[in-house]
């Protein structure tokens, strides 16, 4: 039972902010929309739950035309980044809400809402109003709500931002758990690459109002296909530069260049774009981090068990990575060591071709 | 235990002055008149509560009063559906909201006693726009200095007009303060423009809703201005509402003791009826 766009678009103001976008989102795993704020991910969301009208191209579910079909009647649920609930309404009826608007028996709707209650640890809070709730249960309300439901697509829109770092950890390692097994689209939408990587599933990066890449998320993560999705999943940013390839190596600025190997040494001399992730820029060389390259340390962060450094060298500012801690000193000029092998290498256009 | 410091009270002062003069020595100046009877020249003659009674008993207040219910209830029962039914119908953006904002404010900025006059000089039946229509053109029979219903008609619709405003402004204000978010989250939930309304918009706008009931009562049920100006009290006394009795009595047949006296039950009536309101109103949130 997919759920399918088929070109959509959409404007704002006569401007094209979702640009033409093809994606077949698949029950039974997480289908993640990963993307800075602003990049389309919300505005993705309301175009396939029928809230914001679409310019051109088709939303299908189970291969069914819903485009012109107005959202109450799409079956679908969706929990935002804040915790909406009914606020005069108890946790019970807020979950059974849907379920009483589609007329279904007092007895099932109880048996569905307690279910719902159970998995989501909302049991003794079933008489309460939302406002009486912690931010965490407010949101386990919300969620309730769209498992009660039992809709065919279920559209999570940032759904753990506004909760603590504890709390989020928690609702995060069980949101795959709790929609499995349960037939529907899951849509989660996210700003944080690390978020996507634990989800899983696919994930579908976006970028200015455009899918960049859609993929299984490990891969898409290990593979980008182009040197913007490239940037979209990675945090730190990804490091990049320009590079000149001369025969069988790569230059960087006057003094840095290195031998390619694999699929970089067949390609054609000229100019390509290089990119790296900061934790294969290190502090210390190893056995794989063999180039050296140095720069004017600018700032460091020290997160108890990783250290990272951002640091100036000629083609631009760099990012290092590194487990454990590792002590800079702001303004010293330090050697870091990058991984010839985890460079990716782009084409001028932005395309990957190695 | 320690001296505390009694400075506070000059900062309390100036407001216990202001507080003295524009309220409690013109209250109880009134509570002096209602229990003294006086022939001018500062002779006053003790009479205990004769006053309070004499109103309370008299059928020339209870007409007054039963008049005053039945405008305060014909307006409230009028204007507060009317007010959130124009509120809902507003546009919540775009060009149209100042343009609505403005319309819905214009009757509000308008002098009372003008808007009296407006209606008076828009319903004689011959020079008036609407009066002549009514009974030149469409031949209906309107006359509000003759007949009482076409009277009562006419300043119950002049209040609608005047303050259906307010209603709405309150209502707008408590629905445009409802997030997106809300709206979306019952449409995916399938519910109707029905429940949306009972669930959604209905309970934010209860708190502005008390307030519009709560001022459209006090306002309605102390209305003098306009129904003077328009009516005059009459044809007879069909429309002489509470205050314009009392003016009547005060300044018309200057019996200053009964006109105190029925001031204070007045103003008894109002807050009780207010509280009444209140208290009801607000109960369900305390819960």
């Amino acid at each position: 039972m997919p759920l399918e766009l088929k070109q959509v678009t959409k404007r704002v103001g006569g401007a094209l902010h979702i640009k033409e976008t093809s994606l077949v989102l698949e029950p039974g795993h997480f289908n993640v929309l990963l993307g800075a704020t602003g990049s389309g991910k919300t505005s993705l969301i309301k175009m396939m739950a029928g809230l914001d009208p679409i310019a051109s191209g088709q939303v299908l579910m189970d291969g069914q035309d819903v485009t012109r079909l107005s959202t109450q009647k799409r079956n679908i649920s969706l929990v935002h980044q804040f915790f909406i609930n009914y606020p005069h309404m108890t946790v019970y009826d807020n979950i059974a809400s849907p379920l009483k608007v589609a007329g279904m028996a007092k007895s099932e709707i109880q048996g569905r809402v307690e279910e719902a209650a159970d998995i989501l640890q909302l049991r003794p809070m079933l008489n309460r109003r939302p406002h009486e709730l912690s931010g965490g249960q407010q949101q386990r309300t919300a969620l309730a709500r769209a498992i009660a439901k039992e809709s065919k697509a279920v559209f999570l829109d940032e759904p753990l931002a506004n909760l603590d770092y504890k709390l989020r950890e928690e609702l995060r390692d069980q949101l795959p758990e709790l929609f499995a097994g349960r037939g529907a689209v899951v849509v989660y939408a996210t700003s944080e690459p690390e978020e996507a990587l634990l989800l899983g599933g696919r994930t579908a990066l976006m970028e200015d109002g455009r899918v960049t890449q859609f993929g299984v998320t490990a891969e898409t993560y290990r593979d980008p296909a182009n040197v913007r999705a490239a940037r979209v999943f990675s945090d730190p940013p990804i490091n990049t530069a320009e590079i000149v390839k001369q025969g069988s190596r790569a230059v960087l600025g006057g003094d840095l260049s290195w031998e390619l190997t694999g699929e970089a040494a067949n390609l054609a001399d000229g100019q390509y774009t290089v990119a790296i992730r900061p934790h294969h820029v290190l502090p210390v060389a190893d056995a794989q981090c063999t180039v050296s390259l140095s720069g004017r340390v600018q700032v460091t962060e020290l997160s108890g068990s990783e250290s990272s450094a951002h640091f100036e060298m000629g083609a631009g500012s760099w990012v290092s990575l590194s487990a454990g801690v590792h002590p800079y000193e702001v303004g010293e000029i330090h050697e870091f060591h990058m991984d010839p092998k985890a460079c990716y290498f782009f084409a001028p256009d932005g395309a990957r071709v190695a | 235990m320690k001296t505390e410091n009694q400075k506070a009270w000059f900062f309390v002062l100036p407001v216990l002055l202001l507080v003295a003069f524009n309220a409690l020595i013109p209250m109880m100046t009134v509570v002096n008149y209602s229990v003294q009877e006086t022939f001018g020249d500062n002779v006053f003659f003790w009479e205990g509560l004769n006053w309070f009674q004499q109103i309370l008993r008299s059928e020339r207040f209870h007409a007054a009063l039963g008049r005053q219910f039945m405008f305060t209830g014909l307006i409230l029962i009028i204007e507060i559906p009317l007010g959130i039914a124009i509120a809902l119908s507003m546009p919540r953006k775009g060009f149209w909201v100042p343009v609505c904002l403005v319309l819905m404010a214009l009757p509000m900025l308008i002098p009372w006693n003008v808007v009296g006059a407006m209606w008076n000089i828009f319903t004689l039946p011959d020079i008036g726009l609407l009066g002549y229509f009514l009974n030149h053109v469409l031949g209906i029979s309107y006359d509000m200095t003759q007949d009482p219903v076409a009277a009562w008609i006419t300043i119950v619709t002049m209040d609608v007009w005047h303050w259906t405003s307010l209603v709405v402004l309150l209502s707008y204000a408590g629905l445009v303060s409802i997030p997106d978010a809300y709206y979306q989250a019952a449409k995916i939930d399938g519910a109707s423009n029905w429940s949306v309304f009972r669930f959604i918009q209905f309970p934010k706008m209860k708190t502005v809703l008390t307030i519009a009931i709560l001022l459209r009562f006090m306002d309605s049920f102390n209305i003098y201005t306009e129904p003077f100006v328009l009516t005059g009290g009459g044809p007879g006394n069909s429309t002489t509402l509470l205050s314009i009795d009392l003016v009547k009595i005060a300044l018309g047949q200057f019996d200053l003791g009964p006109a105190a006296a029925m001031s204070l039950i007045y103003f008894a009536i109002t807050l009780l009826v207010s509280w009444l309101f209140y208290t009801l109103m607000t109960k369900d949130d305390l819960n």
